[in-house]
């Protein structure tokens, strides 16, 4: 919880973006802000059938653009959104320049991604969704949210011993 | 308003969707500073509750609380959206791959879930221990390890314009890819598909 162990950590795993350790303007209330965006995503989330397991699976068979359509639009938007965010030097709501850590090659990216891609097309859920998930009533989906935090924490157990 | 709820239950397009989805970067960037990404959530629960001295878990999670006040936002809001706009028709899954699902014992096509696969009664088989503890464990310890998930990497990384994150993003799909055209058929009958 000290400042030390935190540094500590930045070393071992300098490409994930947390911990983030910029200085943070919100306390109490206003933190209600990212719940607030959480929902509309979730709501997103349910209304365009992104957590549904068989949109995932027409995704990867290869038989509806839906998915492709989706991912493929936000990430669009995003990279017009990043570009004017940096053009125009546009500041968060505090006045701070908007920085966006660079993230740093690792051979996890290509093993990790590979694994949770086997997982992705199992659960038809990748973390954002099985979120929405769980709030939509389909309660056994905290089975895979439990496991998925056991994976999370063998991960950060045995990282130190993993190719990267 | 009533005609705008009917059109809201509708099921949104991908158009409408993915721009929302997207716009969710430069939503965190200017309100907190704060980058893209859910699968980080999974590592500050760790930390709050099982950190037990791994360097990975001892940080201070509580400065990350924002990210777990998300997640919770993602869960109420699909609450409401299935109880109070949800659509009054059933789910239209292509029919290729109700075909292909068919041939792998996947009956129900009804909902947005196949009920075949998830029930509480399949956490007393082996079904359940394929699809949920052996999938969940594959998501939580890949998207860690890849530092990332679609919407840290996929999303939040290539909007960025990170090559790392094309690079992370590729093998996601390769992974799910392999999982659905190979591997699942011989999973799914080895546990009584």
């Amino acid at each position: 919880m000290t400042k030390v162990a935190e540094k500590k950590i930045e070393v071992q795993d300098p490409h994930c973006a947390a911990p983030n350790l910029r200085e943070d303007h919100d306390k109490g209330l206003e933190l209600l802000k990212y719940l607030v965006i959480g929902l509309i995503f979730g709501i997103v989330f349910v209304k365009a059938e992104i957590i549904s397991w068989f949109r995932i699976q027409e995704m990867f068979r290869l038989q509806s653009f839906h998915m492709y359509g989706v991912i493929g639009s936000a990430v669009v938007t995003g990279i017009i959104s990043v570009q004017l965010i940096k053009r125009l030097n546009v500041k968060t709501i505090h006045g701070e320049t908007i920085e966006i850590p660079d993230k740093v090659f690792k051979k996890g990216q290509v093993i990790g991604g590979f694994i949770f891609g086997l997982g992705w097309a199992l659960t038809g859920a990748c973390p954002g969704p099985l979120f929405a998930q769980i709030g939509s009533g389909y309660t056994v989906v905290l089975v895979t949210l439990i496991s998925a935090l056991a994976g999370t924490w063998v991960y950060g157990k045995y990282a130190h011993k993993l190719p990267n | 308003m009533e005609q705008f709820i009917e059109w809201i239950k509708q099921p949104w397009p991908w158009y409408v969707a993915g721009p929302m989805i997207g716009l969710t970067v430069p939503a965190l960037l200017i309100l907190g500073n704060k980058t893209f990404g859910i699968s980080s959530s999974l590592r500050h629960i760790c930390a709050a509750c099982v950190p037990a001295g791994i360097p990975f878990f001892t940080y201070n999670w509580k400065k990350e609380i924002w990210n777990l006040l998300f997640v919770l936002g993602v869960a109420i809001g699909g609450f409401i959206a299935t109880n109070f706009l949800a659509n009054p028709e059933t789910i239209v899954v292509s029919e290729a791959t109700q075909a292909d699902l068919a041939a792998l014992g996947i009956t129900d096509f009804s909902d947005l879930m196949p009920a075949d696969i998830f029930s509480w009664e399949n956490m007393t088989n082996a079904k359940g221990l394929l699809f949920f503890v052996f999938g969940g464990f594959l998501v939580g310890f890949g998207t860690r390890y890849a530092g990332g998930c679609t919407s840290g990497h996929a999303i939040m990384g290539i909007s960025s314009l990170q090559w790392q994150s094309v690079v992370a993003t590729t093998f996601f799909m390769i992974g799910g890819f392999l999982m659905t055209h190979v591997l699942m058929e011989p999973l799914m009958k080895m546990v009584g598909f």
